[in-house]
């Protein structure tokens, strides 16, 4: 898995490329990790476009996220999530705790 | 039913394959003509059984887990993803909805998952000896599909 960041006036963005499973979740929760605790950002944005394929992984790196960005009062945005991966997080009732949009590249 | 195709695999719990299985699974699937979205819950729930097995069933060490696919006469396809690790000791705990020993890098939705995504879905554990998941799931028959 390819994961790109970039922060810019407040908000983090993290790009997931390739297939998120649990041989890649660790480097994802590691690297967006970091970038929170360096960056301290208002917003923090997920974009899943490029991702081809995620299963119950997914839900924890997000969760992981979630929690990491509340405790420093921020928000976590999912960005282009894809109906296979809202319907892992649905499942898991983390879409309703967290917000999502389209966005056309 | 009558067996029509069938395919065994043999993988050390190594996380890198992972993603070798779903992708046999999925390959597997193909020749049932499966809908995208059926092919992604297959791949779903098999890398969901597959990552059990090497996080839970195998935490110290590598070990062998046998995955086999069959396809029956009625357009159904079973996996069944078995492992010789620690077994589970209480398997209905085990499949609530976010139980997990994983930690905080696992949600404990793995058989949620597997359980939604398919139609069947038996578990099977003896401590110290292992661990036997088998999953089935009627794809649709669709128009134009003849078998």
């Amino acid at each position: 898995m390819k994961i790109t960041t970039e922060y810019r006036q407040g908000r983090l963005t993290i790009w997931l490329n390739g297939e998120l499973d649990h041989h890649a979740a660790k480097s994802v929760i590691e690297t967006a990790c970091r970038e929170i605790d360096e960056c301290l950002p208002a917003s923090c944005f997920i974009d899943m476009k490029g991702v081809g394929f995620m299963d119950s992984s997914g839900i924890a790196v997000i969760l992981k996220i979630y929690k990491k960005m509340k405790a420093i009062g921020g928000t976590v945005i999912i960005r282009n999530m894809g109906s296979h991966a809202r319907k892992i997080l649905d499942m898991s009732g983390l879409t309703r705790l967290i917000s999502s949009e389209e966005v056309k590249a | 039913m009558t067996v029509v195709n069938y395919i065994n695999i043999e993988i050390p719990s190594k996380s890198t394959n992972e993603g070798l299985a779903r992708a046999v699974a999925a390959c597997f699937a193909a020749q049932l003509d499966p809908t995208l979205e059926e092919v992604n819950d297959i791949k779903t729930a098999v890398s969901e059984a597959v990552t059990n097995c090497i996080v839970h069933a195998y935490p110290e060490t590598i070990g062998k887990i046998s995955i086999k696919g069959r396809i029956y006469d009625d357009n159904t396809l079973e996996i069944v993803v078995k492992d010789w690790g620690c077994g589970i000791s209480d398997v209905k705990q085990a499949m609530e909805p976010m139980f997990t020993t994983g930690g905080d890098e696992r949600s404990g939705m793995g058989f949620t998952i597997m359980e939604s995504f398919m139609d069947k879905l038996r578990v099977k554990s003896t401590v110290g000896k292992g661990t036997t998941v088998t999953m089935r799931r009627r794809l649709s028959f669709r128009a134009g599909n003849k078998r």
